[in-house]
């Protein structure tokens, strides 16, 4: 039975829910109508007036190739990170749910890189791999691999895709492991019995019976790898070099507060705002929906 | 079809002996029930014949290989679980099929096992369907078949029948048995309800708190128990128990005598064994159950035909049995006489 508490009268329910709805209009629908607004318009060099353009914006930035070079490198980055921080949370999470004792340990462990801010989380690893003074850019250079993330761009890509998938795989451990945890045990002896062997079971039980918490970990990771990412990126690469880690919210901001150009930016912000609500409803209708076998 | 034997059996977890070196052999196609109380280690047994649980000291071996280190899957063994574990994302038949499938059989060849399993089962309508739109006998029937088409050489059963409701499983408990004798495969049941082990065993095996106190057929074992625990487990009501040195001055201390309620008799007051007072009846139709008090405040009850006089509660009455009747146990609960 669930129990809920009635109100009696729309007063206190009111003013109960009123801070969070100060909060969301505040930091959501002000900012938003503000992008959308202002994605309609261009402003003149020095910013004095406007001039409204219509959808003139979205039409420049959908021909223009560095946007479209940022969508593929957006697409590049997010699917590497989620692949990365969810292979090797759910390698993780296997190994630990093997091991009944001490388990409790390595989950505390695991989940200390969340705490870490993304911005703080790229200095360190930007001081690892710093190009003269960096600890793992000197192993690797005794190695005779001349690491150079401010040059390279495939090693720039790699650096901030592992920066950014580190802090994601003790949430995604979490939630894997919670997963391993309700697969009653008797039907993973059940397939042994049957001849399953264990990377068989995996295959045909594991995996499958946790799929729920896959599709929810992907859409989330999915959604960090657009959006929480500004820090990692900012910190470790600042987009380059020559853009090859310019994803869309970090061309935001570079368009937007570097090059001044706030009508473009606001259309880029508007298109993100799209694709985090297309997001969200796949994740609402999927969740609602939630038990499938 | 295999025989099975478990020699010396052990395990421990930890520290701790849960199973004190069990030695069974079982015949092949014979029908062998593990009971006892929750605790004393039947699931434990099951599970180290299985290969689920590793053994700590002693052997198992199948068809007379020694299975110790082999994993389950190459033990030939099939098992039904107490919550039935089927796959909940497979189909009936999937679930049914899914042991063929990674053993490489050819496809119609799975299709006709599978579909004779589910005849047999009366299955046939629901191999489309997925565990959770089953109910629970039909769920217990799939966990069957997904065990008989391996055609394993033994059949491993823990409470299989403990999740159904009181008509359900007395249906479940004969077509388990019928179909056991018509695979002729040996098999393994445990169990905690002495009515099911007595119904369905060729031998059953009673344990207590990690040791098989006694191995034998049903009416054997309930005629004569070769200890107190036995003779107070199997049976309902359970035998009765008094001090030995209250009706043979010279036993033992501490031994006991056992008489089983339906083998006392009531006599007139001052009459027979003991003496004692009626507390209350407990008439059932065909037979009637009367709780009494003895002398020193024990308990102690009697079985009679459900036509015989009801004897009034409080009254005195006397209780005697015949001599063959009684059990007498030593101090360390092992039966001293025939
Ligand atoms: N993993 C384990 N670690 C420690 N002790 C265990 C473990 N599994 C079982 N035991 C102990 O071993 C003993 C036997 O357990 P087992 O499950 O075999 O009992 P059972 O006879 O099947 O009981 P039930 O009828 O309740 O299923 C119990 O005392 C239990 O506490
Ligand atoms: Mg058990």
């Amino acid at each position: 039975m669930e129990k809920r508490v009635t109100f009696q009268g729309v007063l206190l329910p009111l003013l109960l829910v009123l801070p969070q709805i100060v909060v969301t209009a505040v930091f959501f629908f002000y900012p938003a109508g503000q992008a959308i607004w202002q994605s309609l318009f261009i402003p003149d060099p020095f910013g004095l007036s406007m001039r409204f353009v219509g959808l003139g914006n979205f039409e420049f930035l959908l021909s223009d190739p560095y946007y479209r070079a940022s969508f593929v490198t957006t697409a590049i980055f997010s699917s590497l990170v989620t692949v990365v921080s969810m292979g090797v949370a759910l390698y993780l999470a296997v190994l630990a749910d093997r091991l009944i004792k001490g388990s409790g340990t390595y989950r505390t462990l695991l989940i200390w890189p969340y705490a870490v801010a993304p911005a703080v989380a790229g200095v360190l690893w930007l001081f690892m791999f710093n190009t003269r003074v960096g600890v793992v850019t000197w192993y690797l250079g005794l190695l005779g691999y001349d690491w150079n993330h401010v040059l390279n761009e495939g090693e720039a890509m790699g650096l901030v895709v592992v920066a950014s998938a580190w802090g994601r795989i003790s949430y995604n451990f979490l939630f894997f492991l919670a997963g391993l945890q309700a697969i009653p045990k008797s039907v993973i002896e059940a397939a042994a019995i049957d001849g399953a062997r264990f990377w068989t079971r995996f295959r045909t039980i594991v995996f499958p019976l946790l799929s729920p918490t896959t599709f929810f970990l992907l859409v989330v990771n999915v959604v960090y790898a657009f959006f929480e990412t500004f820090g990692v990126i900012h910190t470790i690469t600042s987009g380059g070099p020559q853009q090859a880690t310019t994803i869309l919210v970090y061309k935001v901001f570079a368009d937007g507060f570097v090059g001044q150009d706030l009508g473009s930016s606001a259309a880029q912000s508007v298109i993100l705002l799209v694709v985090v609500s297309v997001l969200t409803v796949i994740q609402f209708k999927y969740i609602e929906r939630r038990v499938h076998y | 079809m295999a025989t099975v034997t478990l020699e010396n059996l052990r395990k421990s977890y930890g520290p701790t002996e849960v199973i004190h070196g069990v030695d069974i052999d079982i015949a092949d196609g014979e029908f062998i029930v593990i009971v006892g109380p929750s605790g004393c280690g039947k699931s434990t047994l099951l599970r180290m014949v299985a290969g689920l649980e590793r053994v700590s000291a002693g052997e198992v071996r199948i068809d007379g290989t020694r299975v110790n280190d082999v994993e389950p899957m190459d033990r030939n063994i099939a098992m039904v679980f107490q919550n039935y574990a089927l796959y909940p994302h497979m189909s009936v038949f999937e679930n049914m099929a899914y042991g063929l499938k990674i053993a490489g059989t050819p496809k119609p060849e799975i299709a006709e096992r599978v579909s004779d399993a589910a005849r047999l089962l009366q299955l046939e309508d629901y191999l489309g369907r997925r565990p959770r739109e089953l109910s629970g006998g039909q769920r217990q029937r799939v966990a069957m078949g997904r065990a008989i088409v391996r055609k394993p050489a033994v059949f491993l059963f823990d409470e299989p029948l403990s999740n159904l409701d009181a008509k359900l499983r007395v249906q479940m408990r004969l077509e388990i048995k019928q179909l056991q004798r018509r695979l002729g495969v040996t098999a393994l049941y445990v169990t905690h309800d002495q009515v099911e082990a007595m119904t369905l065993a060729d031998r059953m095996v009673v344990m207590n708190a990690g040791v098989a106190d006694q191995i034998g057929a049903p009416l054997e074992v309930y005629a004569r128990p070769q200890t107190a625990f036995v003779a107070g487990f199997i049976g309902s009501p359970p035998t009765n128990f008094v001090a030995a040195q209250l009706l043979r001055p010279g036993a033992p201390d501490g031994a006991r005598l056992g008489v089983r309620p339906e083998h006392v008799r009531v006599v007139s007051p001052g009459e027979g064994a003991l003496q004692a007072r009626v507390m209350y009846a407990e008439p059932l139709g065909a037979e009637t159950l009367v709780h009494l008090k003895l002398a020193d405040d024990a308990l102690f009850t009697l079985r009679q035909d459900g036509t015989a006089p009801v004897p009034e509660e409080g009254a005195e009455i006397g209780l005697a049995w015949d001599d063959d009747a009684q059990m007498l146990f030593g101090p360390d609960d092992r039966r001293l006489q025939g």
